[in-house]
């Protein structure tokens, strides 16, 4: 377990260097160590200007350890499994291949069109939001108990199997009678 | 990755060439509406999409709305010009639809038709004294700090202590917010810079906001307000006495509104001691609840806002809504400047385009006006209200409607020639178009004039100045 943990962290910080090096921007990354499962969360400060455009997305994994699966469900009600790595933000690995959902502020917290929603069991694995991020949502249409902004969501090992749905999907996906809870 | 993007919506035009037909679509307008239904358009279809502009430069209230401070919600504009970067997206600027061309026109140019104008006016108070001297409209005060040609010369006199704004939604916090913050601050970013040399002249001291209802019905969002509480050397009032009723239903409220309500209340409730009220150069914001403005009142010898009246209300609750009726007890506040913040309105652009002039919009389902080929998106099909994200989302469902119709044939082909036979009467009438190459000279030059005084551009507040950096090689 402990092996499996230094593992994820080995890896997840293995991406925040690579995008640290590859931008050499002059921002600030903060590292917040999450010593109990391993986890850690990279973030920028003074956001003002694109952070990324997706580059480390683009990447494929380098070992199987890496992989981890995630499925979209479009705004069709469309199942999309795709296979993501850890440390790839949501945003940008929904970009790369072709969901679409939108990030007009491109990941700098001040929209929230990149809405998703997230399933049950994995929504409780994420890390908090922010408050920040609690005040976009409030203003994101069709809001539900379990939804984030898809920027703000980085893959770790744990996220495994996530399921991430695209609000909007009233004519398929709802059609068994789920009705998106508001909060 | 913009490339990546551009060259995937290129690939689309392959992918539906086998339709035997392109489409061609014209928008009018070019804000977060008319982008966002172009973008859906390109994705869902093949069609080739021109977009119509009164001005010859781009963005609508994304340039012109959006406040300077907040330079992330304008990214999006990068998504749109890399939009133009597809061969099947144009932008014609500096048209003038309803005057130098006529929506008929377009309708016979293209297969479909647009509308996206958003809503270029605002509505009144309705009271005596609106028209005094030092009496605006939130909407023209935001043209103003935001450089739009139109309001570059309104010139507001700043040189008071009081300013009362009415109206609780977003634009009277974002102007509240302009009015209180720092020069620091506001030097960093893309105001204008006639407004930066007034706001930093500025005397105000204390900001009244103030709304015909309580704090249940408020408009604006949490993170407008949640700004407005961070800004520095600025402190924020709240009538404690409005919250204590509101205690036990917080609990039940929805959650934007409940997270909404708790910070107001832990504002309304923080303690300000009288010592930090005094403090030298401090500032402040009043938020009041329950009044409605009945006259503006101006000094006996010149026409100027020298103090508005209210009258307080009371809240009545019907099965539909909560209404706001006058107690008949009346309050003056003495104040040098009124804002009035409370909502935009559209305006028909030609009498040919059904419209309801009591709902200010264009009367449609899902984006389809009545008749055929015509279609509306963005504030004039829904009414001036919500963020870039509502926007987004019901552009969406205009484009989707379209392509549908394309799908079924409700969209005749023959004999559109599209902008071919628009230049031909822009010709004409002597007018003279400009394209987003054009735009990406007018902007480059702002933003070598903004790197000038470590802006990130400053805008240009003319459309002569506009078209001479076109023409200069």
């Amino acid at each position: 377990m402990a092996k499996l943990a230094s593992l994820c962290s080995s890896s997840s910080l293995i991406a925040q260097l690579y995008r640290l090096t590859t931008r050499s921007y002059h921002r600030l990354l903060v590292l917040q160590w999450n010593s109990l499962n391993g986890r850690q969360k990279g973030r920028w400060i003074n956001t003002n200007a694109p952070l990324l455009h997706g580059e480390y997305e683009m990447q494929d994994p380098t070992s199987p350890d890496e992989i981890v699966n995630v499925t979209f469900i479009t705004r069709d009600g469309e199942k999309k499994p795709i296979q993501g790595k850890i440390g790839d933000n949501i945003l940008y690995l929904a970009h790369r291949y072709g969901i679409e959902l939108e990030g007009a502020c491109e990941a700098s917290l001040a929209c929230s069109t990149c809405h998703v929603v997230v399933d049950d069991e994995n929504f409780d694995k994420l890390n908090e939001p922010d408050e920040k991020e609690d005040d976009l949502l409030d203003m994101a249409p069709l809001l539900t108990h379990t939804s984030r902004l898809g920027c703000q969501i980085t893959l770790t090992k744990e996220l495994e199997g996530m399921v991430l749905t695209l609000p909007k999907a009233t004519r398929n996906f709802y059609v068994d009678g789920h009705v998106p809870q508001p909060h | 990755m913009l490339g990546r993007y551009v060259n995937n919506l290129n690939k689309r035009t392959h992918r539906f060439s086998n339709f035997s037909r392109t489409y061609k679509i014209c928008v009018v307008g070019s804000g977060p509406g008319a982008f966002y239904t172009a973008q859906e358009l390109l994705k869902r279809s093949g069609a080739e999409i021109d977009i119509f502009e009164r001005l010859p430069v781009p963005f609508g209230l994304v340039r012109y709305g959006v406040a300077p401070d907040h330079p992330e919600v304008k990214n999006c504009i990068n998504g749109f010009t890399s939009l133009m970067q597809t061969r099947r997206c144009r932008f014609y600027g500096n048209v003038n639809v309803g005057k130098d061309i006529s929506v008929e026109q377009l309708r016979s140019a293209y297969n479909g038709v647009v509308l996206a104008y958003g809503a270029e006016n605002n509505r009144k108070l309705g009271i005596p004294g609106e028209d005094i001297s030092g009496c605006y409209a939130a909407r023209e005060f935001v043209g103003w700090y935001n450089g739009i040609p139109s309001m570059a010369g309104l010139k507001p006199d700043l040189s008071c202590e009081n300013v009362v704004i009415f109206g609780h939604g977003n634009v009277a916090l974002d102007v509240a917010r302009m009015l209180l913050s720092p020069v620091a601050v506001l030097e960093k970013t893309d105001i204008s810079g006639a407004a930066l040399e007034t706001l930093i002249n500025s005397k105000i001291r204390n900001v009244y906001i103030i709304g015909r209802r309580g704090p249940l019905q408020t408009a604006f969002t949490i993170k407008e307000f949640r700004e407005l509480t961070k800004l520095p050397n600025c402190h924020g009032h709240l009538d404690k006495n409005v919250f204590t009723d509101l205690n036990s239903i917080i609990p039940d409220l929805a959650r934007p509104r409940r997270r909404l309500t708790e910070l107001m209340m832990k504002t309304a409730l923080s303690e300000k001691t009288a010592e930090l009220c005094q403090q030298t150069g401090s500032q402040h914001w009043h938020m009041k609840f329950n009044r409605s403005p009945t006259e503006v009142l101006s000094s006996p010898n010149c026409r100027r806002v020298s103090g508005i009246r209210m009258e307080i209300n009371k809240l009545e609750k019907t099965s539909e809504a909560v209404r706001a009726v006058g107690s008949g007890k009346f309050e003056d506040l003495a104040c040098g400047l009124v804002i009035s913040s409370i909502g935009y309105k559209s305006i028909a652009i030609d009498e040919n385009v059904p419209f309801d002039a009591v709902t200010g919009i264009i009367p449609n389902v899902k984006g389809r006006v009545v008749s055929k080929r015509l279609y509306c998106s963005g504030w004039v099909k829904r009414g001036p209200i919500g963020v870039i994200a509502s926007t987004m989302k019901d552009a969406f469902e205009t484009a989707e409607m379209i392509s549908e119709d394309m799908k079924q044939d409700n969209l005749p082909t023959s004999s559109c020639f599209g902008f071919e036979e628009i230049a031909k009467y822009l010709d004409q009438k002597g007018v003279r178009y400009v394209t987003f190459e054009d735009w990406n000279k007018i902007d480059a030059h702002e933003k070598y004039l903004g790197r000038m005084k470590n802006k990130p551009r400053e805008k240009l507040t003319s459309v002569v100045e506009m078209l001479n950096v076109i023409d200069t090689p």
